[in-house]
């Protein structure tokens, strides 16, 4: 594989795998470019980070779901995402250690992984496979996960950082949102407002830098185009072929929604990655791999949906389980929720930056929260635009806000709808409990029902 | 289909009169215990509707004066087989005993209110709604209790509570009606801060589980008839004879949401003396009087931000838990900590460490187990606790 492709999750060979058709010569230059620069701005990115950490610049600690980077590059803070460093240990190999580690100080083996691998590696110094995390200066949770809160709770008492939440109002109840005009809308989106404002006084006071109100416009105006581009890339999926595979490529363009979110870089990827996705869409290049030395499109014969949360300590094995059948997962829950809120398309409104991103931050994080506690339409329906074969639904020991209810959906789903699923465990990065032979039996034998389902029609 | 249990409340509230305490405890238990609810039934076949809450806190005053029943959902005896085929693997028993038991139809609701507390429990609506064809939501309590705007949006959302109240069959949220309900509930807070603060000077007169019950039962009793209970029995539980001997004074700390067994807190009790614990700490979280006066909504909004406990399912900057253990553990004068966590459960098993830190960092001897609400055997933590108290007593 080539260097440009292993920085960061991305689609990779498969020994069994066979391309639909060769590469053409005549592609435009721009095809693989996503890949290729997805790559150098994940190594950028890390090297920001441990230049930040060399030189003791401490950081802002945010998660994906909610990460407030709007807010935060007004002060000029390096932004830390440790799901993003967490989950590299398990892509380069070495999350088993973490791991141990953290249950030596004293963590249960049943508790999140992502926390537990971060942990380990601040008892370390901040020691990564891909460099130097630094320390942080505050920590932001949103409520998102609960998880978050224990999380930031470990870095305020390894390094007595501040924290300071984002609680953002979930839907109460399946398609239960408040809408615009409510009053129950207006009280949800002023106790945001509330805390938005809590946050920029608090990083006022850490930083000694006043809010600039007219930078903040243009970091959101980065975001927008962000926005922009993602809910344009998940809808191109829709068509046929599909242009990228949600459980390899997406993950790599997750990375930039979120490290890059709110940047010039971030908003420049994005228009790029859209146009030559677009340009690929209208010619009938779908997803590729990378295949000696060239990228190839992938065989696309089932079209596949996700639910839940990947398995990063299995990352190009757990993709081959359904490569191999001619499966691509043209959609998923994860690229949604894990997308820092670029995939619901919303546009802050830069007359009023304040309250729309207030507004902007309640409808990214419930929208999450709807999709993964109640219902998800484009992939558990059958009127979804994604138009799928089946359904995989993956559980993981360390998210149990995305994995406690997918046995239940998975039942309503099949038995109300007649969509076929798939049901497997493992863990997102501890390959402790990541059984891979069972799970590539299940998914054979998904595969014989889905094309036994086919001859029948 | 074997006959349903069905039990008057107040019947049996008046068949405790007069008895042993240990009777009392033993009725407590049974009735706390039973699969099928039979107080919740008896106020069912009477017209009555019903709220079931899950663990840990609820505003169960807004439920009471809107005329529903507050049932605290926190799982019970059943094999979890029924609900197997809708849950993962990897989570805490009683979110699986409760849908169990809900689907084999042995409490039956007319609204299921569940919280964002954990990552399990915040599942739960969504599970609920999808199995059930009574309404079932989630009650947003704030994870942010540090900032001004958290007031008005918890009462905010405790008025959207009530209409979905009266919307599933209960009456519209009077404000003289919450008044009253606030006042028969602080006196019931009362009587509960009474029975530990007589554990915490005289542990003799009442052991763990003899409390766990006679606070637990309040869970499936109407209020009124809790009260009852406890106003007859705290006089006598003051005046029970009792020889302090001479055990080392804990503080069993994990048990907030799942509940630890009774003869689990019993094996422990063998030892030591369980001086204080966070045994159904939502039916204690307002640690004083809510007032009566002014908007009686307002004030439930706000003693529950401001004059409330702590638990590993709230956020709060201002009670980083350790220190609200290490406070827990002065004030009751306890020598060690049981640090226990229901098996599985991630917030009691995250905070394990914070404690274990703490405890550390202060020289209190501290001893961690795990638990689950329907195990069967005690012998191995009858022995681990024996051990752990020989080892200080003789280190």
């Amino acid at each position: 594989m080539s260097q440009a492709v292993a920085a960061f999750p991305s689609a990779a060979v498969s020994p069994n795998s066979s391309p639909a058709t060769s590469a053409p010569a005549a592609w435009p230059e721009f095809v693989g470019r996503g890949s290729r620069e997805s790559a150098r701005l994940t190594r950028e990115w890390f090297q920001g980070l441990t230049q930040a950490a060399d030189e003791d610049r401490k950081a802002a600690f945010v998660f994906v779901m909610g990460s407030m980077s709007e807010v935060l590059r007004n002060f000029d803070l390096p932004i830390v995402f440790p799901e993003v460093t967490a989950l590299q240990t398990a892509v380069r190999g070495t999350s088993e250690e973490y791991l141990v580690a953290a249950e030596d100080y004293g963590y249960s083996p049943d508790i999140c992984g992502y926390l537990k691998a971060d942990v380990a590696m601040h008892l370390r110094g901040g020691g990564h496979p891909m460099g130097r995390i630094p320390k942080p200066l505050i920590a932001i949770a949103t409520n998102a996960c609960n998880t978050y809160f224990k999380w930031t709770e470990a870095w305020e008492r390894l390094y007595g950082a501040p924290i300071v939440s984002i609680d953002v109002p979930n839907p109460r109840a399946v398609r239960s949102l408040s809408r615009r005009g409510d009053a129950d809308y207006a009280f949800e989106l002023a106790y945001v407002k509330g805390q938005i404002e809590d946050l920029i006084a608090q990083c006022e006071r850490l930083t000694g830098k006043r809010f600039d109100i007219d930078r903040f416009r243009e970091h959101l105006g980065y975001a927008n185009t962000m926005s922009r581009c993602w809910k344009e890339l998940l809808e191109l999926n829709a068509r046929t072929p599909a242009v990228f595979s949600a459980l390899t490529d997406g993950l790599a363009f997750l990375g930039m929604a979120n490290c890059w979110r709110a940047t010039p870089e971030g908003a420049r990827y994005f228009e790029e990655l859209l146009e030559e996705m677009r340009w690929r869409s209208a010619n009938g290049v779908g997803a590729m791999l990378r295949k000696d030395g060239q990228d190839v499109p992938v065989e696309q014969r089932f079209r596949l949906g996700f639910m839940g949360v990947p398995c990063y300590a299995l990352f190009r094995g757990f993709n081959e389980f359904f490569s191999d059948w001619g499966g691509i997962f043209v959609t998923s829950t994860y690229i949604r929720i894990a997308s820092g809120g670029t995939a619901i398309g919303y546009e802050f409104d830069l007359a009023d930056p304040i309250t729309s991103f207030a507004e902007g931050t309640l409808l990214a994080v419930r929208s999450t929260q709807q999709d993964v506690l109640f219902d998800f339409p484009d992939i558990e329906s059958n009127e979804s635009m994604y138009q799928l074969d089946g359904i995989v639904y993956h559980g993981v020991k360390s998210c149990r806000t995305g994995s406690s209810a997918l046995a239940d959906r998975r039942l309503h789903t099949f038995e109300k709808r007649g969509i076929p699923s798939l049901l497997l465990e493992s863990d997102i990065v501890d390959p402790r409990a990541v059984a891979r032979a069972q799970m590539k039996n299940r998914a054979d034998a998904f595969f014989e029902g889905l094309i036994a389902r086919r001859q029948r029609q | 289909m074997a006959t349903r249990t069905i039990t008057d409340p107040a019947e049996w509230v008046e068949g405790c009169r007069g008895r042993r305490i240990e009777e009392v405890v033993a009725r407590c238990r049974e009735l706390l215990e039973d699969p099928d609810f039979p107080t919740v039934a008896h106020w069912r076949e009477q017209g009555g509707r019903v709220l079931g809450h899950f663990q840990v806190y609820f505003p169960e005053e807004i439920a009471h004066a809107c005329g529903m029943l507050p049932v605290r959902v926190r799982g019970g005896a059943a094999d979890g087989v029924e609900a197997s085929q809708h849950f993962g693997s990897y989570l805490c028993s009683i979110l699986k005993t409760s849908l169990d038991l809900a689907l084999a139809r042995r409490i039956e609701l007319d609204l299921f209110v569940s919280h964002p507390i954990c990552d399990g429990a915040r599942n739960l609506a969504g599970i609920w709604g999808r199995n059930f064809p009574y309404k079932s939501q989630v009650l947003h309590l704030p994870q942010n209790p540090n900032t001004a705007a958290a007031f008005p949006f918890l009462a905010a959302e405790y008025r959207r509570l009530a209409r979905d109240i009266a919307a599933a069959g209960g009456r519209p949220l009077d404000d003289d009606a919450l008044r009253a309900s606030l006042a028969l509930y602080n006196r019931s807070r009362a009587q509960m801060r009474e029975l530990y603060r007589l554990r915490r000077e005289s542990p003799a007169k009442l052991s763990a589980q003899e409390s766990a019950v006679l606070v637990g039962v309040a869970g499936v009793l109407p209020r009124e008839q809790h009260v009852r209970l406890l106003e007859e029995l705290l006089p006598r539980i003051t005046a029970r004879p009792a020889r302090e001997q001479d055990k080392m004074r804990v503080v069993f700390e994990g048990g907030f949401c799942e509940v630890p067994p009774y003869d689990l807190l019993q094996a422990v009790a063998r030892s030591c003396y369980v001086v204080d614990d966070d045994v159904w700490i939502g039916l204690r979280w307002l640690n004083s009087d809510v007032p009566t006066g002014g908007d009686p909504v307002a004030n439930l909004a706000a003693a529950y931000i401001d004059r409330s406990s702590y638990s590993p399912v709230q956020h709060d900057n201002r009670k980083p838990r350790e220190k609200m253990l290490l406070q827990r553990v002065r004030a009751a004068r306890a020598e060690a900590v049981i640090l226990a966590a229901a098996k599985m459960c991630e917030p009691g098993l995250d905070e394990q460490v914070g404690y274990a830190k703490a405890l550390e960092h202060e020289g209190i001897p501290y001893f961690i187990t795990e638990f689950e609400e329907n195990q069967t055997t005690f012998d191995d933590i009858s022995i681990q606790m024996e051990t752990f108290v020989e080892n200080i007593l003789f280190a």
